[in-house]
């Protein structure tokens, strides 16, 4: 029989924040901005199926970065809850909260009790009726849950990225404003000097989807088209 | 051991929210719930007394230039009595498709509101749209769950009709209680009131109808079924309640507006009073 080494559980948890910490810094940023609007999301992802961002219910959206197969599974689980929810009490009972918070005890047991943990780290958005009433939480691999003002950046060189978007953020901002923003963000750690739109996946949470498109499902994904149409917007 | 952890991970994924409710809440859905909770001595034998509990009456749809249109009458009785006015019996599925339901009140709502679940929870999974005939499908299926109950005498019928977008012509399914689909053409009705509406239609309805023109045929011909079936209701301008009428064409399903309903009920009212006609 082969002796067990010792192993601290402070070192223990260490290595695991680590590993985790190096999977999420290789993929490629997501941003998040709450703006006048309603909420947009922004990612760096050239594929036109395999997303980053989702629906999960009328007013709640989701964003991740890690590795697919990790937070797809977590976004189809929201879906679920979500559903489920809001079929057994009502639609309005569904919230980001408790999302989050459901989020947060799978992540922190995963990390724990798992052999090894998720490498994801998740935004998860509400729109409100105004910016004020919008909540924006942030989720990373051990389970730790944020609340957030204004803005959340995660994965690849997210430091640089967060810094871009925090010097333009504005509260007044519109959907163009706030694409923009985030698009100049996404290019703040490489050389290059724009994104295509076929190289980002956008989405957003409409703040006034009842009044504009008669829906309460405030999730909208723009098509490459519907960029390039929203980029040319004059301010 | 891998093996066996893969193709549980496959055997697990579904996209449909009745399949993960019939696996993980069974409790919640519409017909589970009841057939199991019955008392013992209720078989289906003892359904030649029925239960007293309100009934949706007349459906009526049709195809026209654009896509198709349903429309529902505002009554639910409970036997003799008159349980609800103001009853809603169409409703939208999602953005393309709209069903109406006649029969069991109580479950029929929940079935309604279990689909457009259903539907909506496959296009955020899936990233993408059920196909018109699947949306079909997936409907005849939740009726044939509850058969049990409709051989209790708790019957759900509903009537389903839908845009299709790769054709682009509207469509209707009707189903019978052991959730079997049929593909009806030009219009069909369904409920207590249905005979006399389908006879209406079948003097009324003709190819290539404009969307008015098709509000104005269903809302006479829901005023037929309410002239004979006692369980229809009219319309009724003391109250200022109209059909709920939906039209669903290439750019989705739309509710017509009360104004126009009350309208076009109102010229019907006048026409046959001016007519001093006794049927």
């Amino acid at each position: 029989m082969t002796q067990q080494f010792y192993v601290s559980p402070e070192q223990l948890m260490k290595d695991r924040a680590d590993f985790a910490r190096k999977g999420i810094a290789r993929g490629r940023s997501v941003v998040v901005i709450s703006c006048r609007d309603g909420i947009a999301l922004v990612a760096e992802n050239p594929s036109p199926s395999l997303h980053k961002i989702g629906e999960i219910y009328d007013k709640i959206a989701f964003a991740a970065v890690g590795k697919y197969n990790e937070f797809e599974s977590l976004r189809q689980a929201g879906v679920r809850y979500a559903d489920v929810r809001g079929y057994s009490y009502d639609r309005e009972d569904v919230t980001a909260r408790g999302l989050a918070s459901v989020y947060a005890q799978s992540l922190g047991a995963v990390f724990t009790a798992e052999q090894k943990p998720f490498e994801v780290e998740l935004a998860v958005a509400e729109v409100g009726a105004g910016p004020e009433t919008d909540h924006l939480y942030r989720l990373t691999f051990d389970g730790s849950i944020a609340d957030e003002q204004g803005f959340i950046v995660m994965g690849g060189q997210a430091d640089k990225v967060s810094e871009a978007v925090a010097a333009g953020w504005r509260g007044e901002l519109d959907f163009t404003g706030a694409v923009r923003l985030a698009l100049a963000g996404l290019v703040a750690d490489k050389e290059a000097g724009a994104l295509p739109a076929s190289a980002v996946e956008v989405a957003v949470l409409d703040r006034g989807s009842e009044s504009s498109r008669g829906t309460r499902r405030a999730f909208r994904r723009l098509d490459d088209a519907d960029v390039v149409a929203l980029l040319a917007e004059e301010n | 051991m891998q093996e066996t952890s893969a193709s549980q991970v496959a055997a697990n994924a579904t996209s449909s929210f009745t399949e993960h409710l019939q696996r993980s809440r069974p409790e919640l859905l519409p017909y589970n719930a009841l057939h199991n909770g019955m008392p013992n001595g209720m078989t289906a034998g003892s359904a030649a007394v029925p239960v007293q509990v309100p009934h949706a009456t007349t459906i009526v749809a049709m195809t026209y230039a654009g896509g198709v249109l349903m429309a529902g009458d505002r009554r639910a009785t409970m036997g003799n009595v008159i349980a609800s006015r103001h009853i809603e019996k169409v409703f939208p599925a999602d953005h393309y498709s709209v069903l109406g339901i006649a029969g069991t009140a109580g479950i029929a709502l929940d079935i309604t509101r279990l689909f457009q679940v259903e539907l909506e929870h496959y296009e955020k999974i899936e990233g993408t749209q059920l196909s018109l005939d699947g949306k079909a499908n997936r409907l005849g299926a939740m009726i044939r769950g509850n058969l049990p109950m409709a051989m209790q005498g708790l019957a759900v019928i509903p009537l389903f009709a839908g845009f299709d977008r790769p054709t682009g012509v509207g469509r209707l399914f009707s189903y019978d209680i052991t959730g079997g689909r049929y593909e009806e053409q030009e219009h069909h009705t369904v409920g207590s009131g249905s005979m006399f509406a389908r006879g209406a239609l079948k003097k009324l309805w003709r190819p290539n109808l404009s969307e008015d023109e098709a509000v104005r045929v269903a809302v006479e011909a829901l005023y037929d079924a309410a002239d004979d079936d006692s369980a229809t209701g009219g319309p009724d301008p003391v109250r200022q309640l109209w059909p709920v009428v939906y039209a669903v064409s290439r750019s989705g399903a739309v509710r017509i507006p009360e104004r126009q309903l009350a309208a076009v009920a109102g010229t019907i009212i006048e026409s046959r009073a001016v007519a001093q006609r006794e049927a």
